[in-house]
């Protein structure tokens, strides 16, 4: 039967010190609190980027020490990474389409059905 | 799910011991439920893609209504689940970490505060959707004054709401392969998948939350 | 590939994985990835049958101009309800679980050595997943859906229909699909055989690992839009519908976000089937077997880039719909290396012409013809005039029926001595083949010329002058049917009734699953097998 190649002894895994969780613990709520201060401040269209740069952060910090992505091989990441690439092409995709062209039938308020 | 898969036959295994599956050695086990479990996660990233893809494409359109609406939502609350999910993930991480030393007990007390946090976060949401169907901002009482938040509120509803359930199936997931297994002394450094794959997925919960908070809650 | 499976102790009852149990409940329950194949080979049989008698009723509507079976179709309506119920069962319950979910299920663990796939249980939960599925949509029915297997809003979110059960039966299949694919990916990485390295796996394995790719992580999209689509039907949620200010175009690029892709599931495992089959029938190594390979990863790739050339007509803005255009044009070149690669391993090859080999060189000729005419599909201004005509529909047949159907049979004709442990009749095959064969073309050649001469698809009714062309496809509508159901017949009665045992290796073939026994036992080998070569080592030297 195949061996996955990386685990040649007996133990499995890469065991990660609970300290090292807690200060990540830390830098996320620590980021959380700057997200909602920075939103507090009008940035024009600056503020959603910030806000998702921030996310994006704190998305990777969960990806790669909580959920032990450092000590992951390529396949897995991989398959970390298919899936945020393909919501960019998505959204890349259909922002091809809707900016340049007019708008849909403008918003009425009208009765309900 | 994965998980289910790599829970195999647990009788006649010692405590601590992997189970034996008839067409797979240890390390393969091991490695074949995790990059399982990654690539069921990946098409739970999707399924979310497709309304953060609507909710920009949406936002694009009613960017104005988007503002406004978003102020309506309670955004202490809001803040207050964020804090609750990232400490509840924390919890799940500890947790592997304890599984991994053998330490049963710490994985059901770290899974224990785990699953505790999801239903603070869930009675939280619960008090937010109230107070929304309150002001006549839920769906089956949508009315004539909220009509121009619709595009918002639709959206806000299905991504919190389909949030919501995967906060239920992780606690579920959280105490039927973490808790309960613990609880017979099941875990080792030589087996710990299932806790690993539980905490993975509860993380995912949580990744999902810190898009949704500043995209609905903040910035609108 | 030369492998070492210990020759079986021959002479006692021979135990396989069709006899180790009995009982119907030993199939139901059974986590066999070979039973499991059965399962799904039997159900998705169920709705090739419904579906292609859907098509055969409106075929024969379409007979003549003017009503011509009034009694069962009745008015424009009910012809909607037919074709949606040809796309709905032939696309969600046929095609897409079709190769993936039945030859995938029964092939790959074998093609790599396995004993089992990795996650054997999962395996029959996603085929549990896909007969709730079914039986939902058997539900919808009853209130008949008619908007195509597109579900295009904003007409799928105002219909009185039963569009919400429908696309829920959809997203449960979504599902089932996820699932296998996900199960075949991990299989494939964890548990090939010893010496079973990366660029020594059969082309079939390189293709469906591809597809299993473009399952898992491009169903959840549809998955997602279709529930969407409920939100929008129960509570107006405003995303899809214009009169509430939603976009009804974003469904249709969310739609095709994953409906593009899942064109290269149904099709894909086909070139994996078609490279494995040549090689065979030519004694020759696969032509490029890198580049085939290659190719197989490109088309996965490049199919979640061009989903938007499938709504140039729909209203996107120009600047989109060149972008699509031109990045169409891209999967022109993976496609058109495979089918270099499979002629030039035909090339001075010694062919015999086995029903397997002629299945498989007609999916090579079908598969060009769809492949050229995607290309005037592609450009814009042709595209402009033969969209929503009888040419896209005859393209489409030429994809998914000359392509993904056409490699299914030829992989059920390839494989199945190993299946079943029989030998079916050549004579009966190949007369089956030759009339499905000539059948198709006859339905689908004279729809592109009425696609070329303007004639609209989804009408139930057209003006007299394209009575001749309409006639030649409903007679050749008919006669592809017989083909399929003689074809059919003949390997279900072989099966059955057959006399000719199968010999463990009939082709002579360098495959692992051609190493163990016909049919194989449950655990698949003997022992599980060293792999030492290349596959497709034809004529390199002199084999047993």
């Amino acid at each position: 039967m195949a061996h996955s190649n990386h685990h040649s002894h007996d133990e499995i895994g890469h065991v990660v010190p609970e300290s090292l969780f807690f200060k990540v613990l830390l830098t996320l709520l620590f980021l959380t609190a700057v997200t909602i201060l920075a939103a507090q401040v009008d940035l024009g269209k600056w503020n959603i980027v910030g806000a998702l740069v921030i996310a994006s952060v704190k998305a990777s910090l969960v990806i790669y020490f909580f959920m032990h992505g450092k000590y992951e091989n390529r396949i897995i990441w991989t398959y970390i990474l298919i899936p945020f690439i393909l919501l960019a092409i998505m959204i890349g995709g259909v922002f091809t389409d809707d900016p340049f062209r007019s708008k849909p039938v403008p918003l009425q308020v009208t009765q309900q059905p | 799910m994965s998980s289910n898969a790599a829970v195999a036959e647990h009788h006649h295994v010692g405590p601590g011991e992997p189970p034996h599956i008839h067409h797979m050695d240890t390390p393969t086990a091991y490695g074949a439920a995790k990059l399982g479990m990654w690539l069921f996660l990946a098409t739970e990233v999707l399924l979310f893609a497709v309304m953060f893809c609507s909710f920009a494409i949406m936002r694009y359109y009613h960017l104005a209504e988007f503002h406004d609406a978003s102020h309506h939502l309670n955004l202490p609350l809001g803040a207050l689940n964020t804090v609750i999910l990232l400490f509840s993930s924390y919890t799940a991480a500890v947790a592997v970490t304890k599984a991994q030393k053998g330490d049963n007990k710490g994985v059901i007390r770290n899974f224990g505060i785990s699953v505790l946090c999801g239903l603070a976060f869930l009675v939280i949401k619960s008090i937010e959707y109230t107070g929304k169907a309150h002001h006549g901002m839920f769906p089956v009482v949508w009315n004539e004054h909220f009509y121009e938040y619709k595009n918002f509120l639709g959206l806000y509803y299905c991504m919190t709401g389909l949030h919501a359930l995967h906060v239920i199936i992780g606690m579920v997931i959280m105490v039927i392969y973490g808790i309960l297994p613990a609880r017979q002394n099941r875990y080792s450094g030589r087996y710990y998948t299932p806790v690993e794959l539980s905490a993975l997925y509860w993380h995912l919960v949580d990744l999902i939350w810190i898009y949704l908070f500043p995209l609905l809650y903040l910035v609108g | 590939m030369a492998a070492h499976a210990s020759s079986s102790a021959a002479g006692h009852e021979e135990l396989n994985y069709l006899n180790w149990k009995t009982g119907i409940w030993s199939w139901l329950s059974s986590t066999d990835h070979k039973r499991i194949f059965f399962l799904y080979l039997s159900s998705i049989m169920v709705f090739f049958i419904l579906g292609g008698i859907a098509a055969l009723i409106m075929r024969t509507e379409l007979a003549t101009a003017g009503p011509t079976i009034p009694s069962i179709v009745k008015d424009s309506h009910t012809y909607n309800v037919f074709f949606t119920m040809h796309g709905v069962f032939m696309i969600f319950l046929f095609v897409v679980p079709g190769i993936p979910a039945t030859i995938g299920n029964f092939l790959i663990p074998l093609m790599i050595g396995a004993k089992d796939v990795a996650f054997p249980r999962l395996n029959l939960f996603s085929y549990y997943l896909y007969v709730i599925g079914a039986l939902i949509g058997g539900v919808a029915m009853l209130n008949p859906v008619d908007t195509g297997w597109t579900f295009y809003a904003p007409y799928s979110t105002t219909t009185s229909s039963n569009v919400s059960l429908m696309v829920f039966a959809a997203f449960v299949l979504g599902f089932s699909s996820i699932l296998t694919g996900l199960n075949f990916i991990v299989t494939i990485h964890q548990l090939r055989a010893p010496g079973l390295t990366w660029m020594r796996l059969p082309v079939f394995i390189w293709a469906s690992y591809a597809t299993a790719i473009i399952q898992t992580v491009a169903t959840p999209v549809v998955g997602m839009t279709l529930l969407l689509i409920i939100a929008e039907r129960a509570f107006g949620a405003g995303i899809f519908d214009p009169t509430k200010g939603g976009d009804p175009v974003l469904m249709e690029h969310l739609f095709w976000f994953y409906s593009h892709p899942v064109v290269y599931i149904m099709v894909l495992p086909a070139f994996g089937v078609v490279g494995e089959i040549l090689p065979v029938f030519s004694r020759k190594p696969l032509f490029g077997y890198k580049m085939v390979v290659i190719s197989s990863m490109a088309i996965a790739a490049v199919g979640f880039i061009v989903w938007a050339h499938h709504m140039f007509v729909a209203g996107i803005s120009d600047f989109s719909a060149k972008f699509f255009s031109v990045v169409t044009f891209l999967v022109a070149i993976p496609t058109a290396i495979k089918v270099f690669n499979w002629v030039s391993t035909m090339y001075k090859g010694s062919i015999s012409f086995k029903t397997p080999m002629l299945y498989a060189m007609g999916f090579v000729f079908l598969f060009m013809v769809a492949g050229t005419t995607g290309m005037y599909l592609a450009m814009l201004g042709v595209d402009v005039y033969y969209h929503d005509t009888y040419f896209v529909v005859a393209h489409f047949h030429y994809t998914i029926q000359g392509g993904a159907v056409i490699g299914l049979m030829a992989a059920l004709h390839m494989w199945f001595p190993k299946m079943s442990g029989k030998m079916y009749n050549e004579t009966v095959s190949k007369t089956a083949f030759a009339m499905l064969f000539i059948g198709f073309n006859l339905t689908f050649i004279p729809q592109f010329i009425l696609g070329m001469e303007g004639m609209p698809r989804r009408y139930y009714d057209y003006p007299v002058q394209y009575q001749t062309l309409h006639t030649i496809s409903t007679i050749g509508a008919y006669l592809n049917g017989f083909g399929y159901t003689f074809a059919l017949v003949n390997l279900l009665w072989t099966a059955k009734f057959g006399k000719v045992k199968a010999p463990r290796n009939p082709y002579n073939s360098t495959g692992l699953e051609w190493q163990t026994a016909s049919p194989p036992i449950h655990e698949n080998f003997e022992t599980i097998p060293v792999v030492t070569e290349d596959p497709y080592n034809y004529g390199v030297h002199k084999h047993a």
